[in-house]
């Protein structure tokens, strides 16, 4: 029975093998565009905080603050919940909902912002319709005003409960059912089975899912700058260009990533040195609770809800604002736009939990100091404002061009010119740094199920930790690594701003595209943009959807005994139980 | 040539690894850093290419960051032209050194000299005021005067204008402070604030719907949201601007601010020559009436008229101050309404 248990502590090596060297320095290299952040913090920068710390400083913390904590309880309130419902219950439109429920993650937060805007504010389609039909004027009745503080809250909750959701329920699916037997045998019913046990044992992936969505509250720029809310990002862009000071907006910046790093550290402090593993290797498919009457419809409305907010309303909005601005999307020019979309998103998830799996692997083999704290560090990038990171991946590359132009200068006489500034492979660099935290989060929480008697009983049979993580591990997390490699995909897919300073010449996004037209307040005509990210994000997440849940350990041999009764399957209890 | 085929290889190579086609220059090419949105310049770049073959390499952003760019890829930065959308921008690349002077009897013939930078590292293309939109059923034009005189009590809660963020308001409080000083422009700027009728929120057109919709009674916002939304295809956005009036204020005196879009040629062009014939080709009388046209813009040239809509709002007297001061007063101005909570 799976129980925390302090991890067994391994001789370390005594010489360097091959994964501390690479792990190292990917991990190193990684977080060179945060290091380039906190350098800045030796740099002088006058007067500018005193001016900022006598005016705006404090609203920016405050809004900062309000807005974390209620985008937390919102989607802990909505993505906890309903990952259990379709994960152990059984209702109406389940498996439908399992996989529409991510939907909204298709949805880029800005453009969720500007399409309800659309609709909702002053002159929008609801209002007018509610003036014309009372006869009322402008302050002769309430209407919720969107653009305000709660507005922004709802608006990101509506699109970062996914992160939430998919991880609790990747969790949820790979927790052995003999915990939730055990407990049913001792008395808890499915509130307690829920409440003292699937919940605490899922944990680690409800607060990976929770920091994903929190730092994507700090670095998101686009929906509080359109409200008009003064938050950290939108005064570190003001600082940096309004007030010309890049030194006291890189601090600025820095100041966002102590607090983030502290928050990490005192998740990790409270949950002391506890680990949750699983321990049995015997997986038999989750008893449901069927669900009637009104319970049934109230599961129904809580998944329900979700997906009309966070995506049918906005996307319908979106298509019919496409149908009305056919030349903007009827053209070649925009199929090469989703191409490039596509394709880079796709690379650039490889490539993110590839290096996710190098570091995390490494890490559980032998915690090196070094890497660890270099992965944190790394993993940071996803809480800085996409431009800033941007800045931090340029630094460096267009100085090792510039060093390497000018030597060859010098030595030989001839230039060569920016090799890496500009090119795509920046761009990915840039997007690996960013969304490292996405893929790494992702693949820890899985790793971590995962009991290291497995390694022992593996790399005592004979195999190299190579071998042990592709025949043993990968397997066994393959939904994990689908779902690392679907957030990062539609992470990407949404990205605008290091796209857009890192990019080569003549090469566009549809996020670059759905910006452009946004920026400028031309709503209908970025809408065929916005909601072709909403389409090519679709199609992986339904295809993931399927595969995540047909991954779950176990499954296999249960299709290939379909037709037994499920009584016949043993209540294990595994060979491999043991307590610290 | 070595380094020009060093780098044909390398793009190659990255290229190939990627699974891209690699990109072979052309000869003749000309590479340019935009802040003006593609829809906005991609037609008139289409034309230049046809007319001249040669072909020009895009990169749209936002100014600060291509101006970062720009500074940190240094002389091996491939940009050529760097087209800006704010006269505040252009000032900090010059001030930045990326820039170089022009030298071209064309562009100083064609645009007037407080359109343009008094050592030549930059011209203007074309012109936007921000003057004062009322909405007519309730505004009488009589009541309203200066920017200075909105101010007053009278105005209490009926004022729309967008974040302090924006650079055109940047702008707008750096042109107060280089004509009237940082003294008046903070008063203004705090008697501004007091009388705004809701917090700002939105970009220009939002204002226009705002005043439109009763929200207000006056808008501040630039000329070419105005003529986009009169000469729009979207029935709502037009209703909403017809409901407005345009009265550009500061007649007597200084006249109404306004700002411009303009270009340079980079410190480091590689391509100086097609670099000046591009911008040439934007100042040339073709592409001044595609800006009026297709953007709602008030061409740089004297001799090129306004579009319909905009000849629509009437003539009237713009602020002659220097543009470069707009940059230099701009890191004053965002203290200024910093201090003031002009969000």
């Amino acid at each position: 029975m799976p129980q925390p248990t302090r991890p067994t502590r391994r001789r370390p090596v005594a010489r360097p093998n091959l994964w501390q060297i690479t792990s190292v320095t990917v991990a190193l290299v990684l977080a060179l565009p945060v290091l380039v952040i906190f350098g800045h913090v030796f740099l002088p920068t006058g007067d500018v905080w005193q001016h900022l710390r006598e005016t705006m400083l404090g609203e920016y913390v405050t809004n900062s603050l309000l807005l974390l904590f209620g985008v937390g309880v919102g989607v802990l309130v909505i993505g906890v919940p309903v990952a259990w419902l379709v994960s152990v219950c059984e209702f109406p439109g389940r498996r439908i909902f399992q996989w529409a429920l991510m939907l909204p993650l298709a949805m880029p937060a800005y453009i969720i912002a500007y399409t309800y805007t659309g609709m909702l504010d002053f002159t929008g389609p609801v209002q007018v319709l509610i003036r014309d039909l009372t006869g009322l004027g402008y302050g002769q009745y309430w209407f919720p005003e969107i653009r305000s503080l709660t507005g922004a809250m709802l608006m990101l909750t509506l699109v970062l409960y996914p992160y939430v959701y998919l991880l609790t329920r990747a969790a949820f699916l790979e927790q052995s059912v003999c915990v939730l037997e055990v407990s049913r045998t001792l008395g808890s019913g499915p509130y307690a089975g829920f409440f003292r046990v699937a919940l605490p044992l899922a944990r680690p992936a409800v607060i990976a899912g929770l920091t994903l969505a929190l730092m994507e509250v700090l670095a998101d720029y686009g929906t509080v700058a359109y409200f008009g809310i003064a938050t950290f990002t939108t005064g570190i862009f003001r600082t940096w260009y309004g007030l010309a000071d890049p030194a006291a907006a890189a601090q600025l910046a820095a100041v966002l990533l102590s607090f983030v790093f502290v928050l990490i550290l005192l998740e990790r402090w409270s949950r002391m040195r506890a680990r949750f593993h699983h321990t049995s290797s015997r997986y038999s498919n989750l008893p449901r609770y069927r669900l009637r009457g009104w319970k049934a419809t109230a599961a129904v409305g809580a998944c329900l809800l979700p997906i009309l907010f966070g995506f049918l309303i906005p996307a319908v909005q979106l298509s019919i604002w496409a149908a009305q601005t056919t030349d903007q999307w009827v053209n070649p020019a925009f199929a090469q736009l989703v191409f490039n979309t596509f394709y880079l998103a796709a690379l650039a998830a490889v490539i993110a939990v590839a290096l996710a799996l190098v570091l995390a692997y490494a890490r559980r083999m032998q915690g090196g100091f070094i890497t660890g704290l270099a992965v944190r560090v790394a993993g940071l990038g996803y809480a800085v404002p996409g431009t800033v990171i941007a800045i931090g991946v340029m630094l460096p590359f267009a100085w090792f061009d510039n060093a390497l132009d000018a030597f060859m200068r010098a030595q030989f006489g001839i230039s060569t010119g920016l090799l890496l500034s500009g090119t795509l492979a920046a761009l990915l660099f840039a997007y690996a740094v960013r969304f490292l935290a996405v893929s790494l989060q992702t693949v820890e929480a899985g790793l971590g199920k995962i009991k290291p008697s497995m390694d022992d009983a593996a790399r005592s049979l004979g195999m190299r930790p190579l071998g042990t993580l592709t025949r043993v591990h990968l397997p066994i997390m393959r939904g994990t690594l689908l779902t690392a490699l679907l957030l990062v995909f539609v992470d990407v897919l949404k990205e605008l701003p290091a796209t857009l300073i890192l990019r080569p010449f003549d090469f566009n996004t549809l996020a670059v595209r759905a910006f452009e037209l946004a920026g400028d307040e031309r709503l209908a005509e970025s809408s065929s943009a916005a909601l072709a990210i909403v389409l090519v994000g679709l199609l992986p997440v339904i295809l993931l959807s399927l595969t995540i849940e047909r991954s779950r350990p176990g499954q296999r041999q249960r299709m290939q005994n379909r037709g037994e009764p499920r009584q016949n399957e043993p209540l294990a209890v595994p060979a491999g139980t043991q307590t610290a | 040539m070595f380094r020009h085929s060093l780098k044909v290889f390398a793009i190659a190579v990255v290229g190939a690894a990627l699974g891209l086609p690699a990109v072979v220059h052309a000869d003749g090419e000309v590479n340019l850093y935009s802040a003006r949105q593609e829809n906005l310049i991609k037609p008139l770049l289409d034309d230049f290419t046809r007319d001249t073959g040669i072909t020009v390499r895009l990169l749209t952003g936002r100014a600060d960051e291509l101006l970062q760019r720009l500074r940190l890829e240094g002389r091996n930065s491939p940009a050529d032209v760097l087209i800006t959308v704010d006269a505040g921008n252009l000032h900090q690349a010059k001030e930045a050194g990326v820039l170089s002077v022009i030298e071209s009897d064309v562009l100083d013939q064609r645009v007037p000299e407080s359109f343009r930078d008094e050592d030549g590292q930059w011209y203007g293309l074309s012109l936007r005021a921000r003057p004062i939109l009322y909405n007519k059923d309730k505004v009488d034009p009589a009541e309203l005067s200066t920017y200075e005189a909105l101010t007053d009590p009278n105005w209490r809660g009926r004022i729309c204008i967008r974040s302090s963020s924006n650079v055109y308001n940047q702008s707008m409080v750096s042109a107060m402070i280089a004509s009237e000083g940082s003294e008046a422009a903070s008063q203004w700027v705090e008697g501004l604030v007091a009388n705004l009728a809701r917090p700002p929120q939105g970009g220009d057109r939002d204002q226009i719907s705002a005043a439109a919709a009763g929200v207000c009674d006056i808008a501040i916002a630039n000329t070419y949201y105005l003529g986009a939304m009169l000469a729009g295809d979207d029935a709502t956005q037009r209703e909403a601007a017809e409901k407005l009036g345009v009265f550009f204020p500061n007649q007597e005196d200084r006249g109404t601010h306004v700002n411009i879009s303009g270009a340079g040629v980079t410190a480091h062009a590689p391509n100086r020559g097609n670099a000046v014939r591009l911008i040439e080709f934007l100042t040339s009388e073709e592409a001044q009436r595609w800006y009026a046209e297709a953007n709602q813009e008030y061409p740089v040239r004297p001799d090129v008229p306004a579009s319909e809509v905009l000849q629509a709002f009437g003539d009237f007297k713009m602020d002659s101050l220097n543009l470069s001061l707009l940059g230099e007063h701009n890191a004053e101005a965002v203290r200024i309404m910093d201090r003031a909570r002009w969000r």
